[in-house]
């Protein structure tokens, strides 16, 4: 590879001013999210954990419980710790994915929309661009350090525990940076290149979780030392700084190590492929169609089965780990017991377990559908659709094949899933075979409740297609905190969390299936996606210009 | 849903469009405002007007994709927003911009078109894919603008249906496609299928068309043969005569006159033509040109006062 000089990077300034000028009002706002969401769970950990006795007992069940292991690292009693090992996964997740689509904003972005042909034509250097998109990004994590410190500052807690909190998440955030460098070269596409950052943050959780549930947990019972895989992970470097409980600063440079890494590495593909191009050379596909592809139910299967696998190998996966844990859910005593039997309202704990795990997929499946059925916006907007239109396909037979693959989708998941949990559940109690059958009917019990979540989006879509996106997870998000996992732990009351269809679901497999909610939620969703099909036969269609 | 003010009656004679008194409203802004639009069947009919005119609203509420604010409007027999899909079947659309699934090869996309319209003729595919020079292995995301038009253009044709909607089908061709394109909407006039294209190229809708619409602010500012048009435009005629020729001020069927010392211009309206040569006969005519209106003349005329009016700030 040949030396850079300045010149491969002239212009860097212009388009960093431009990209940060871009990036104002969204990175904005992811500062002020994270920022209060952290502030207001601290408080809420401060608040409800105040009297040091129950901060002992709660740490101890987190500690201990290696369920929630895979969650977080545990560090000793104190209000921060407990607060970052319930949330730190999601502050580095959602760190991570404010600087991948930063960087791909500015980079890939504007290569598939043709802007950075416009760039590249004037005095801009080979790397000026992604070199912009780094500085931007690495700029908003370096801020975000700052805002989460201050955020758990002001909640009361230690100064330098709160600001190395506020550093372990940006430092997963700084090397998502230099990931999303690195596979903005590689992909041709936005889609393609945040998919595989994507991914890349669900190893990194994996390997994490892995790590702090194979580890050991001190004589106390209070501080967790993880095991290997965890120290191959950023998301276990972050854990390992332990803020409030020794504060090691340390990891951190393992997290700068990395990026300095990737930006090399990204600095080196990009010297190696065209602009507007990936580094793959561009693949030649089918002259003709296949049989399977010709109609509304499997194009729309065509275009989401990439989205379908990735969920497939992941629920799998889950699903083997959760079946595994049933060796350590069967001895809890105690207050982890409590937890379990009260969640899954019965006094079998391993049920019980069952019970939440098997209704928590059930939501997780629920956030597919909700995805795969937006799509139909995409259609519209974009413009597909009135190719689509312009042939025999009624409107009622497009929106029949999104609901078709949604619905099978959402099931072919829940089953992969049960049937992962109950295979490795049944090497630890045995009757692998009994165990299929009742995970499998419990996760299919699921579907009636996944079903209404879908046909609300669909009949949000048929309404007001320019509004789906926001209205469709505004109310995906309500009827999960309104459910069974969070309803009841936050004392709603009982009229709001029967609005959620997760609160009508089954208690199976420790309960036996009734007809009547199973019923009753079907009617529902059937009810709710034949509304959103009456009105958008009778409405105009929202094409582009 | 309140009830939309529509009568549809089955299509009458030999038309395969017909809209008359044709109203689209968006909010508050009137796309269409009374358009009459007759499309006979086995023609190929022009659909001219300057951007924003309502073309494309006209052809997306030929698709029953937009649902009319008032007036009439049949296709094919029948209720373009009732019997949507029973329509298409017999129709096949090239949109004006090409939205695709990035990720489909362009032989995918081709089937699958053709396939959720009732199916494609084979060796018109190849035929077709072989003329407009398209590789169908590509995938849509790597094609050009062109191409990817032709990738519809492709799709279109290799289905044999009765009516052809093209908007603005060439925008992205290269001359040399423009002339295949031609060629091909040529043969399927010529097996008696009907072709609406709308079109700002006026040398391909002077060499394809049988008759064209000029559309304006939503309606239609003029419609008919080119002969017909023709007729109604003025000729421009030049002269030049031994006598000068200054009396012809006098003559009020003369438009635009400028008189020189031994030679004149103005145009005339053709019922004129008759009394403006006796006229000018008068002074000994040396050499006559007359020149018939062109398409862009045509064109401007109705277009013009839209320029007018852009230039002259404040003017309504």
């Amino acid at each position: 590879m040949r030396t850079l000089t300045t010149s491969d990077f002239a212009g860097t300034a212009r388009l960093t001013r431009l990209a940060a000028r871009r990036d104002l009002y969204t990175i904005t706002a992811w500062w002020a999210g994270l920022g209060l969401f952290v502030a207001a769970t601290t408080a809420m950990f401060d608040d409800s954990l105040a009297v040091h006795e129950d901060l002992v007992r709660e740490t101890r069940i987190v500690a201990t419980n290696t369920g929630m292991r895979l969650l977080g690292l545990t560090s000793g009693p104190t209000v921060g710790g407990y607060m970052l090992h319930r949330e730190y996964v999601t502050l580095a997740v959602l760190a991570a994915l404010m600087s991948t689509f930063a960087v791909i904003r500015h980079t890939r972005q504007n290569e598939e929309l043709g802007r950075a042909e416009m760039l590249d034509s004037t005095v801009v250097g080979r790397y000026a661009g992604l070199a912009a998109g780094v500085l931007v990004a690495a700029a908003a994590d370096l801020v975000l350090t700052v805002v989460l410190g201050v955020g758990i500052l002001a909640s009361g807690q230690p100064v330098e525990g709160a600001f190395l909190a506020g550093a372990s998440v940006a430092a997963v955030g700084l090397v998502w940076v230099g990931v999303a460098a690195v596979t903005c070269q590689l992909s041709s596409t936005t889609r393609g290149a945040s998919g595989m950052a994507a991914g890349a943050l669900a190893v990194a959780f994996v390997l994490s979780g892995i790590g702090n549930m194979a580890g050991s947990v001190d004589k106390a019972g209070l501080r967790v030392t993880s095991d290997w895989p965890a120290w191959f992970s950023p998301i276990g470097w972050g854990q390992q700084t332990r803020p409030f409980g020794g504060s090691h600063w340390a990891p951190l440079l393992l997290a700068l190590l990395a990026l300095v890494v990737l930006l090399a590495a990204a600095v080196a593909l990009a010297s190696r492929r065209d602009v507007g191009r990936g580094l793959w050379p561009e693949r030649h596909g089918h002259p003709v169609a296949a049989r399977s592809l010709l109609g509304p139910v499997g194009l729309t299967w065509r275009l989401q089965r990439g989205a379908f696998l990735g969920w497939a190998v992941v629920l799998s996966m889950f699903g083997l780990i959760f079946g595994n844990l049933t060796e350590q859910i069967q001895d809890l005593t105690g207050n982890a017991k409590d937890w379990w039997t009260q969640v899954g309202g019965t006094d079998q704990v391993v049920e019980a377990y069952q019970v939440s795990i098997i209704q928590m997929t059930g939501m997780f499946v629920a956030i597919y559908v909700v995805q795969v059925l937006l799509r139909m916006r995409v259609d519209e907007t974009g413009g597909t659709l009135e190719s689509v239109l312009a042939t025999g396909v009624t409107r009622a037979g497009w929106l029949w094949g999104h609901l078709v693959n949604a619905v099978l989708g959402a099931a072919g998941l829940v089953v992969l899933f049960a049937v992962s949990m109950a295979l490795t559940t049944g090497q630890v109690l045995g009757d692998t075979r009994g165990q299929v059958a009742g995970l499998v009917w419990a996760g299919l019990a699921q579907l009636p409740g996944v079903l209404v979540v879908g046909a609300s989006v669909v009949a949000i879509g048929c309404a007001t297609p320019r509004w789906s996106v926001p209205v469709s997870w505004a109310l995906m998000l309500s009827m999960l905190v309104a459910g069974p996992m969070f309803g009841p732990s936050l004392n709603l009351p009982t009229p709001v969390q029967d609005l959620s269809p997760f609160t009508h679901g089954p208690q199976a497999p420790a309960a036996a299936i009734t007809a009547g909610p199973i019923l009753a939620l079907t009617a529902v969703a059937v009810g709710l996606a034949v509304t959103g099909l009456l009105v958008l036969r009778h409405r105009n269609l929202t094409l582009p210009a | 849903m309140g009830e939309v003010p529509t009568t549809n009656e089955p299509a009458l004679g030999n038309d395969a469009v017909t809209a008359s008194g044709l109203i689209k409203d968006f909010g508050s802004t009137r796309a269409l405002d009374h358009l009459d639009l007759t499309v006979s069947t086995g023609e190929v009919h022009g659909f001219l007007g300057p951007n924003g005119a309502g073309k494309t609203t006209t052809m997306r509420i030929l698709l029953g994709m937009l649902r009319i604010s008032g007036g009439r409007v049949t296709l094919l027999g029948g209720d373009p927003w009732r019997d949507t899909a029973a329509l298409h079947r017999r129709l096949a659309y090239v949109p004006g911009e090409v939205n695709l699934w990035p990720n489909l090869t362009g032989g995918e996309v081709i089937d699958l078109l053709a396939d959720l319209r009732g199916g494609l003729v084979p060796s018109r595919r190849r035929e077709l894919l072989e003329r407009f020079e398209l590789d169908p292995t590509k995938q849509i995301r790597s094609y050009s603008k062109g191409n990817r038009q032709k990738v519809a253009l492709v799709a279109a044709f290799a289905s044999d249906v009765e009516l052809y909607l093209l908007d603005e089908p060439t925008s992205g061709l290269d001359p040399l496609m423009a002339t295949v394109f031609q060629d091909v909407v040529r043969a399927v006039r010529d097996r008696g299928r009907t072709v609406l294209l709308s079109s700002h190229i006026l040398s391909e809708v002077e060499a394809l068309c049988d008759r064209v619409t000029i559309i304006r602010n939503g309606r239609a500012a003029e419609s008919g043969t080119f002969a017909e048009m023709r007729h109604l435009t003025r000729t421009s005629v030049e002269v030049e005569t031994s006598r000068s020729p200054g009396g012809l001020a006098s003559l009020p069927l003369l438009h635009d006159l400028v008189v020189e010392e031994h030679k004149a211009r103005f145009s005339v309206d053709p019922a004129d033509l008759n009394a403006a040569l006796e006229a000018l006969v008068r002074y000994d005519v040396r050499a006559l040109t007359s020149t018939p209106p062109t398409l862009e003349e045509l064109f401007l005329r109705h277009y013009g006062d839209q320029l007018d009016r852009s230039a002259v700030p404040g003017a309504v």
